[in-house]
Parts: C-alpha cells; structure tokens; sequence
C-alpha cells in the first residue's frame, strides 16, 4: 500500500513535469508552425524567444502584471518578426542566414539589455509571474489530475493545438497559407498575395514565439537569466518537423521532449548511478532517435525556405 | 460584326536580360470567337497571356475589356475582369484536393469557413455539364494529366471567366480527351465565352479556331480567319520558311541488337509493379518506337534502362555487357544517350547556366576538367554547341530555365548527341515543340540511327511514332502488347493495343 501510493505520486508528479517542460516548447513550435506552413524557415525562434523572455520580465516588471508582461513579449517577438520578413521576404535574404543574424543579435542584445534594466544581480522577488491555475474537479483526479495543476499559459498552449489545426484545415486564411507554403506561384495565379500572407505568418508566429520566451522568464522562472533559452527554440523547429506540420504532431513531439526532461530530472533524484551529463542528454537523444525512426518520408511544404520572385 | 471584348494594343514586354518577349503586339478578340495564337517556341505566346492574367507588367501598352481601359497588375485583377487563365505549366497544388484548388483565393459563403461541401457540389455540377468525370475529393496528384487540364478549367470558369485562355491545352492530351477538350470550347463559344487557344498543332487549330494571330520571334505577324488559309501557309508563317510535315527517312539497316531488355520487371514508386516480363532487343541502326497512353509503364521502363531505378527480375544489356541496375553514370559511360521525359525536370538543371547544363555528363572527364575545371574549354565546348544546334540565347550564361521549350531541348540534344551514342534513350522528345522544332528532333535523330546508333524513342504521339520509327511496339499496363510495323498497321488497330488488346488477339 504504501509503495503503491509513492509510485503512483511519482507518477503523478512526472506528468506534471513533463507538462510544465514541455509547455514553453508547445508554443513557440506553434508559433513556427504558421510561418512554416507558409513556406518559411526560421531558425531565429531561439533568439526571438529570448528577446521574447527578456522582454517580459521588464513588461511583467514594470506593470506589476504576468499578463502585461506576456503581452509585451509578444509585442517584442512581433517586432522582431517584422524584422525577419522584411529581410526573407522583402529583401529575399536566405532564411538560415538570416535566422542566424537574429540568435547572435538576440544573444548579445538581451544581455546588454538586461545587465542595464536589472542591473548584476538582479532579485526575482520584484518580478510578478504566472501562478498555477488548477482546474476545479479535474485536477482532484488522481494521478492525471496533476495536468489541470499548471500556468494559465499551459492551457492556451494546448487550447491553442486543435485551434490552429482547424484553422489551417477549415478556413479560407489556412487554406491561402498552406498554398503559398506549396506552391507560391500557383497561389498567386489563384489571386492570393504572397507577400501579405508571408508577412502575416511571420508576425504572428514571432508573436507567440515571444509568448513562449515569456513563459520562461515570468513562469517557470520569475527572473530573466543569459541565454534561458538555451536550445528551445531549435528543439521547437525539430518538433515542427517531428510533427509533420500538423499541431497535433506538434504537440505530440514537444510532449516526447518533455517526457525525456521530465524523466532525466527524476532519475537525477533517485540518485541514478548514470552521470548526470549523460542524463541531461537524454531528451535530445529521445528526439534525434523519435526523429530518425518514425518521421518517414519528409512532407515540409514544397516551397519550404524559398523566397518568391514575382515574374 | 461582333464587338471586341478584349483589346490588346501595342504590348510590348522585355525580360531581364534584354530578351525582347513581345514587341508592338496587337490583339482582338471578338465576343464568342475561339481566337488562335500560333507561333514557335519562344514566340512570345505564353508572355502575352501571363501579362493578360496579371502575372507579367508589360513595359507599354494599353488592355481595353469591353472597350474600356483597363489595369491588370495582379491575377486577381485578371480575374475580377472575368479572364480565365489555364496556364502551359499547370498552377495546381498536387498536396491539396481538387476543392482546395478550385476554391483558392476565392470568398467563401460562410467566411472564414470554407465551403467545401457546397463547392464540391459546384464542382461537380460543372464536371457533370462538360463531361469531365472529376471526383472533387481526389487529390490533384492522384490526377492523370488530362484531369488536371480539366480542373484548371473547371478553376477559371468557377472564378467567372468570361475570356478563357488556354495555354497549349492539348500538349499533354491524348486524341480522345483532345477531341473532349475541343466540344467544351463549342460549348463555350455558344454560350458566347470566349476563347483564346494557343498551339502549334496545325491541325487542331484549323480544327478548332475562328480566327488566327501569328507570332513570330515576339512580333504579330498577321491575324487571319481559319477559312482563307491553307496549313502550309500558316506553317509558313509560323516558322518563315517551308516546313517538312514528314520526316525524310531512308530505309532502316538494322545491325545487331544493342539494347537488349529481358524479362524485365520492375515496380513503381508507390510500390505497385509496374513493368511486367518487358522483353524488347533495339537493333543499331532502326528506331523501336515505344507507344502507349502515359503512365502505362514507359517512364519505369525507361528509368531501368538508365539505372534510375531498380529492376525486380530480369536484365539489361548494352552491347553484349550485362547493366542491369547498374549505376547511371555506367550505363551512361557505355556510349548511351538519354533525353528524359521532362525536360523541366530531370533533363536541366535550370537554375544553372548552358555551359554547366552541356558538361552534366562529362564535366570530370578531360578536357572538361582536370582536377579543377577548365572553364576556358567548356565556354569554347558550349559555344560551338550552340551554334551546331542552333540554340537560340544572347550566350551561353543564360540560365536553362530561361530558355523557350524548344531551345530547352536543342540543349539537351546538344549535349546528349554531341557525343554520337550508340544507344538512345528519348521520351517525350518533342514534347510541346512547335513544328519547326519537331521536325529538327527528328532530323537529329534519324540522322543518329543512319550513323548506326539504337534508338528506344517513347512518345504519346501516334502520328510522330507512325512517321518516325521503323518499328513501334505497344506497352500498356506495363505490358508488351505487340510489335508491329508501322508501314502496315493502322491507326484503329493501334489504338486497340494501347487500350489493351494484344496484337495476336486483334488478327
Ligand atoms: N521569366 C522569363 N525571364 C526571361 N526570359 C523569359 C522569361 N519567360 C520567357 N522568356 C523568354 O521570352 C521569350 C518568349 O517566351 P514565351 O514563353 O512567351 O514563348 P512561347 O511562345 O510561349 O513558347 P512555347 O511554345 O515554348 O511555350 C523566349 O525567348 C523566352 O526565353
Ligand atoms: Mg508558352
């Protein structure tokens, strides 16, 4: 009975870790997953998630508000992707380059930044952050109910899955993005604008890329630290890709991610006899090898990192 | 006299690179008229309608619809205008359904939603009316060329075409959805759409068209009625000169057998078999042509003989030497010369220039390079190709991409028979060609096989098989139907074998 009950609260206590991880990852991948569906790279989601970090602590600062400070981490991110379509779009500069461009000036940028706003040593007691919200009823569950026990941002994380499925699928502006993703010529033929529609997804997706900075830095953390980031931005373009491009693969991937993070961290606790470095590699090794085994053929949008020539 | 619905006046249209496309051209079109553009590759047809559609600004030049002036920056101008667009290089979306193709871009009743169900039935109301058997759920991919031609179609009029454009629609049909395609246009016309049909089949044009505009090298250089002129006129026209419509061609001498397939099987890419117990022997010096509705096997056949795709039983042999699934660049080093099905695709490189696109095959051989590569040679290699096949380009720094169909191909002959092979592989080699382009194809090729060469020439076409091959044998469904002569076999009993009658059963 008693050894039951501990395993169960393991249990219990990795799902919501592996949530609670995972998160932060679920939405900048959903962020990407518009512009990519629109036939854009970005591999600046790591430094548009950190500008996206920084940017809400000093919101969350400021206000005195988790929220304010989330908003102003989307409007950073957005700032930053008008950035990026300008340079992809407008100026047909090479997606990787200048994805590259943003990590580096984002890395130097926020440092600066935040050693000026916050000064050396900054003290997380001034920065308000999200709370746990837990779901009357559902998270009196046992075991699972650790999943309704989570940031309010976890749940629009998820909500936001089916929200984005349906809107690629059913209406008129997923069907305008996923064509020009296919095939941009044709889709102009068709009388859809390239141009806007790109612009569009850029913005929109850095938007919520900045979200998932802010996540960091006002929810699992109540201060911005250096490079938080540190990789989950790369880790949201693998899951893009894991997932096929659609949000429920999507949320199936970064949910792999968390599960490999969750499980390093619990076996750090048991005091595994594995070093712990080989453990802290456990999530990306899950990934590389769920990558390798189960994606199968690609099927990224034909004009993936392409920039449209107008004849 | 009818009214002009569409005036075009004074178009003129320079390229990046200074390739005049289109040069003072003036265009009317009567309501309810079919109204042929003509001319050769590179004539500049496909320039003036993309700047119809909306797709290209024209440099000068007004477009009048309805006899009022008009600005088309946009397709979705084009299309607001009632102009309809089918274009030569098909503007579908193969990843997504035929719904989503046609609805594209297009409001929706129940914005933001898509109306799928309501436009599903629209489209088939549509494919019902012209006959088109469209299943509105399939995806484009799983479409034959011919119903993907009909989904453009169903597309521009969904959109409420009234001036259809269609940019040689029938390159990529066979004879029986050309004759469908050509009682839609009659449909059209009575109901006083009009049409504007571009081609260089002779035939179908005098079959089809009211009125005939003939372009040449981007200029106009006359606008007739069908009934007063005669075929070898409009040829002539066309091309500024007398044009062959038959082949010269000596008798065959066969020599050995040099290509030499047996019991070859192989499957398609989706797995399915796709080639079964192929056995054929090409004799040096005779052209074995290879007939049969595409999709029935050719392009796997050809990809065996090449290396390009893998055999399941059977064997290949190039002049006595056994290359079954050996590698292409073998195959290829075995005096071989291939010209691809589609040259867009697998034949160029089309984002690199003629001088690169020339050495594809040789380019780490000498002279070609020597460890590094010897650019000084391949310029002069390049320039003297150019000017043997006539490939018409300011020089040889022109991207492939930017070549006209016809030049594309000189450039892939070029370089394929430059060599003199002893074997020939060609698929779709005059493939949406003008006659004049077609007649220099055959003349290249025939003058291959009198220097000894085998030739394997695959095409859709039965009139260039009939004319071309000294012997034709029929694939259908990855079978050989037969082997027949084409000095004693008719048109009907070909047909038969290539919708699946075996030759035996037929006598
Ligand atoms: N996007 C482009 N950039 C540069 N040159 C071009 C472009 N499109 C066409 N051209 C050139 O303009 C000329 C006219 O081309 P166009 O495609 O209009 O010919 P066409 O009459 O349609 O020929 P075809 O029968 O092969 O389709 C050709 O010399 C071609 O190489
Ligand atoms: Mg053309």
């Amino acid at each position: 009975m008693e050894v039951s009950n501990t395993i169960l609260q393991i249990i219990s206590s990795f799902i919501e870790a592996d949530l609670r991880v995972a998160a932060p990852i679920l939405i900048a991948a959903i962020g990407l997953l518009y512009m990519e569906k629109a036939g854009v790279v970005n591999i600046g989601a790591e430094g548009t998630m950190l500008i996206g970090a920084l940017a809400g602590s000093i919101g969350a600062y400021l206000f005195q508000n988790p929220w304010m400070g989330a908003l102003v981490a989307a409007l950073a991110g957005g700032l930053v992707g008008v950035m990026f379509a300008y340079l992809v779009v407008t100026v047909k500069a090479n997606q990787i380059v200048a994805g590259i461009a943003i990590n580096i000036l984002a890395l130097g940028g926020t440092t600066t930044v935040n050693r000026i706003f916050f000064g050396l040593n900054a003290s997380s007691s001034d920065i308000p952050s999200f709370t746990k919200v837990a779901i009357p009823l559902l998270s009196e569950i046992p075991v699972i109910g650790s999943l309704f026990n989570q940031l309010g941002l976890a749940y629009l994380a998820i909500l936001m899955v089916p929200f984005t499925y349906y809107l690629m699928k059913k209406t008129t502006i997923g069907l305008s993005i996923r064509s020009v993703g296919e095939h941009p010529e044709s889709a102009d033929t068709a009388g859809i604008n390239v141009f806007r529609i790109r612009y569009g997804t850029i913005i929109i997706g850095s938007m919520i890329i900045g979200v998932a900075g802010a996540y960091l830095s006002v929810g699992l953390l109540s201060f911005f630290s250096e490079n938080m980031v540190s990789g989950r931005g790369y880790i949201a373009l693998a899951s893009v890709i894991f997932g096929k491009w659609n949000a429920f693969g999507v949320l199936g991937a970064t949910l792999l991610f968390g599960f490999g993070d969750a499980l390093q961290i619990r076996m750090q606790a048991i005091g595994s006899a594995i070093p712990y470095q080989f453990l802290l590699m456990l999530p990306y090794l899950l990934t590389v090898a769920a990558w390798s085994g189960f994606v199968g053929k690609a099927v990224a949008p034909k004009a993936s990192g392409k920039p449209y020539f107008k004849g | 006299m009818s009214i002009n619905i569409l005036e075009m006046k004074n178009i003129t249209k320079t390229f990046p690179g200074g390739v005049i496309a289109n040069k003072n051209i003036n265009l009317k079109l009567r309501k309810g008229e079919v109204h042929t553009l003509l001319g050769e590759n590179g004539a500049g047809k496909s320039t003036i309608m993309n700047i119809l559609s909306g797709l290209y600004s024209p440099d000068s030049g007004n477009i009048l619809i309805n006899e009022k002036p008009v600005s088309l920056n946009s397709p979705k101008d084009a299309i607001k205008y009632g102009i309809g667009m089918v274009y030569q290089h098909f503007q579908l979306i193969p990843e997504l359904s035929v719904v989503e193709n046609v609805i594209l871009g297009i409001k929706q009743r129940r914005e933001p939603f898509l109306d799928i169900k309501g436009s599903a039935d629209r489209i088939l109301e549509y494919s019902n009316k012209y006959n088109m058997g469209i299943d509105p759920c399939a995806m484009v991919w799983q479409l034959s060329v011919g119903q993907q031609q009909w989904v453009e179609i169903i597309k521009a009029l969904y959109r409420g075409a009234r001036i259809l454009v269609l940019d040689e629609p029938t390159a990529v049909l066979i004879p029986q959805e050309i004759d469908q395609l050509f009682n839609m246009i009659r449909q059209f016309t009575a109901a006083d759409f009009s049409v504007i049909f571009i081609s260089h089949k002779i035939n179908e044009v005098k079959e089809i068209s009211d009125r005939i505009t003939i372009l040449r090298k981007g200029q106009k250089v006359n606008t007739v009625e069908t009934s007063e002129v005669s075929k070898p006129e409009l040829a002539e026209m066309m091309v500024g000169r007398e044009v062959l419509f038959k082949a010269y061609k000596k008798k065959a001498v066969p020599g050995v057998p040099a290509l030499v397939l047996d019991k070859i099987e192989a499957d398609n890419s989706k797995g399915l078999q796709a080639l079964k117990i192929v056995s054929l022997a090409v004799k040096k010096g005779e052209i074995l042509g290879i007939a049969g509705v595409d999709g029935n096997g050719q392009s796997e056949l050809v990809e065996v003989i090449m290396g390009l795709r893998k055999s399941t039983s059977g064997s290949v042999k190039v002049m006595d030497k056994d290359v079954t699934n050996a590698h292409p660049r073998e195959i290829l080093d075995c005096s071989v010369g291939h010209i691809p099905e589609d040259r867009r695709v697998s034949g160029l490189m089309l984002e690199m220039n003629l001088r690169e696109n020339l050495i594809l095959h040789d380019y780490h051989t000498v002279p070609h390079s020597k460890f590094l590569l010897n650019w000084k040679f391949i310029k002069e290699h390049a320039e003297k190709l150019i000017e043997d096949y006539d490939i018409r380009t300011p020089n040889s720094d022109v991207l492939a991409g930017k070549l006209s169909g016809g030049n594309q191909q000189k450039l892939i002959l070029a370089r394929e028979l430059h060599g003199n092979p002893d074997i020939l592989v060609a698929m779709h080699a005059t493939r949406g060609l003008d006659v004049g382009a077609i007649e220099y194809v055959h003349k290249n090729i025939i003058a291959q096989r009198d220097a000894g060469a085998a030739i394997l020439y695959v095409s859709t076409e039965i009139d260039e098989l009939l004319n071309i091959s000294d012997r034709i044998a029929v694939i259908h469904s990855g079978e050989i139907m037969g082997i027949v002569n084409p000095d004693n076999v008719t048109i009907k009993e070909l047909g038969l074998m290539m919708a699946g009658s075996k030759k035996d059963t037929l006598l």
